[in-house]
């Protein structure tokens, strides 16, 4: 059992499966496909990222150090989380960047989104965690892998 | 809910609410936004034209539909207008089968008309607003130096910040009309002195004027959203800025906010902070990056080929960040000059090249002859953005040809220096 202490963006507890991303995660193309075919759950379609390709990410524990690609990723964060499909919550290695933290806020303002986020988690914490682990999020910014 | 923001009386009064209820969850985004980033206070927009980066009603947002819906109702506005991006399509120039435009109208871009109506209630300035190079002097939406802006689309922001002087972090879709609607931003990151300063120095020492397009992409890769201070390149620029200068750093800056995710760079000699303020920009602690003609080479054939084996191009788009009317001249010249020397009477590959609809007018008011004759050859003006062209999957299939490295980055598209991509276009290579 690991323990890792972050920053919160947005509070929040979780118990659950962890989706492991090494490299930042493009969130339109990883979104897109899903929300565009207004499916029940987010199944990654980045060809570019190995790690999330194919996967489920809906209700999981996303681990990623930041997010990446166009200007329309706060607006898809926000969107995903509307459509209740996003993941559970977002626990970054990284400083959170600018398009997932307006992501997180516009969810939170504009949506009533319960989505959990906490960055500044470090290296190490992804270096500990692979796609499958159970996981455990409190609410002062602390993430156990079980 | 309680905030470490410092906010002033009537900052304070809309949030909580004075203004009205969508006013007040517009002013906590950006509140809250800006905590994350340590933001101790907001400040006002003091260039008050906006330029906003989400001009395609892609079906997919429908939260942007609401919330714009939701804004105008409330009788909100940005109150100094604004610019946008490229629209998405443009059948008339470039060319699209039934099933791409299948794709395009009924699953891709199917809220367009509706979300052009939103930005115009919004104050969109008019429709010839739709540009990605919105502060070159056609378009005019110009800022001062020392100006903070409410703005996003990377290849803008970095210009605005760089060439003009002006302030702005690299925002988001949606939280750059926010800034507008409300006229102030959190205080953080590039519109600080200390967040302008450069954590990388970098030295250019190539036997020739760099390729502004692979220099940009080096120094993108190198920094990712650092600020870098580039020594050598008044060498091959100058120490002035003029209209070929202009074209330059405006491709150079978006190759390093699309191959990293640079905010602003400082050119030694030539930009204006630099010119004024020199190494005091640069951080003590400051790495150091030395870019030659072998290293320029490397980062080159560092890019991914995603063609099918043997793939020939068959559509180039030139124009990505939006050209000028300089470079649109020179385009126009190069090919008719390299098509009467190969004795073709049109281009080898479809060809496009993109302008702001300004630049468009311009030209083909000044060089009526010119647009006769290059059209007569095969090649279209547009306003696009071909990147919302690329973004449809269908489009994968078809190899493209660009010389832009932010077109490369997004899309399946391969690079092409400038040299290359003309003698491909004349059917020379």
């Amino acid at each position: 059992m690991k323990t890792f202490k972050g920053r919160v963006i947005a509070r929040g507890s979780f118990e659950g499966e962890a989706v492991v991303s090494h490299g930042g995660v493009n969130t339109l193309a990883t979104f897109q496909k899903s929300a565009m075919a207004n499916k029940s759950a987010v199944i990654a379609s980045d060809q570019n990222n190995p790690d999330l390709f194919g996967k489920n990410i809906t209700g999981k524990a996303l681990c990623l150090p930041i997010t990446i690609g166009s200007t329309t990723g706060g607006l898809v964060i926000q969107t995903v989380c509307a459509m209740k499909i996003n993941p559970a919550c977002f626990l970054f290695s990284e400083h959170i960047d600018s398009l997932a933290a307006s992501g997180i806020v516009l969810a939170r303002v504009w949506e009533n989104s319960d989505v959990i986020a906490v960055d500044c988690l470090g290296s190490e914490f992804l270096d500990s965690v692979s796609s499958g682990d159970r996981i455990r999020v409190d609410e002062d910014g602390t993430v156990t892998i079980l | 809910m309680e905030y470490r923001m410092q906010l002033t009386s009537q900052q304070r009064a809309v949030l909580d609410g004075a203004e009205g209820e969508v006013k007040a969850k517009v002013m906590r985004t950006l509140v809250e936004f800006g905590e994350i980033f340590g933001a101790e206070k907001m400040v006002p927009v003091t260039h008050a034209e906006g330029h906003l980066v989400t001009s395609f009603g892609i079906g997919l947002l429908k939260p942007l539909f609401r919330t714009m819906d939701e804004m105008i109702a409330a009788g909100l506005k940005a109150e100094g207008g604004f610019t946008v991006d490229p629209r998405p399509l443009d059948y008339d120039n470039v060319r699209c089968n039934a099933l791409l435009k299948l794709v395009f109208n009924k699953f891709m871009y199917s809220a367009q008309q509706r979300y052009e109506k939103q930005l115009e209630a919004m104050g969109l300035r008019n429709e010839d607003a739709f540009s990605c190079t919105c502060y070159l002097k056609e378009t005019g939406n110009i800022p001062q130096k020392g100006d903070v802006l409410s703005w996003a689309e990377s290849s803008a922001v970095v210009y605005a910040n760089s060439v003009l002087g002006a302030r702005c972090n690299r925002n988001s879709g949606m939280l750059d009309l926010f800034g507008s609607v409300v006229g102030c931003v959190p205080y953080f990151g590039l519109l600080t002195d200390e967040g302008r300063k450069a954590k990388w120095k970098v030295y250019v020492r190539t036997t020739a004027k760099p390729e502004a397009q692979v220099l940009g992409s080096a120094i993108g890769m190198k920094v990712m959203e650092d600020v870098p201070y580039v020594y050598g390149l008044d060498k091959w620029l100058g120490s002035e800025i003029d209209d070929g200068t202009e074209a330059y750093l405006k491709d150079f800056g978006a190759a390093t906010a699309s191959n990293g995710a640079v905010g602003l760079y400082h050119i030694d000699n030539l930009t204006p902070e630099a010119k004024e303020l020199g190494e005091k920009l640069i951080r003590e602690d400051a790495a150091t990056y030395i870019v030659d003609d072998e290293e320029l080479e490397r980062v080159y054939k560092s890019y991914p080929n995603m063609w099918k084996q043997g793939a020939r191009a068959k559509l180039a788009f030139i124009g990505c960040p939006h050209l000028t009317y300089g470079q649109l001249v020179g385009w126009t010249e190069d090919i008719l000059a390299t098509l009467r020397r190969s004795g073709r009477k049109k281009v080898r590959v479809r060809t496009v090249l993109c302008a702001s609809p300004a630049v468009v007018k311009k030209f083909r008011h000044d060089n009526a002859p010119q647009y006769a004759e290059i059209y007569a050859c095969g090649v279209r003006l547009t306003s696009i953005c071909p990147l919302m062209y690329t973004n449809n999957p269908l489009t994968k299939s078809t190899p493209i040809a660009t010389n832009s490295n932010k077109l490369r980055t997004y899309s399946a598209a391969r690079y092409y220096k400038d040299a290359e991509i003309l003698k491909i276009i004349s059917g020379e290579a």
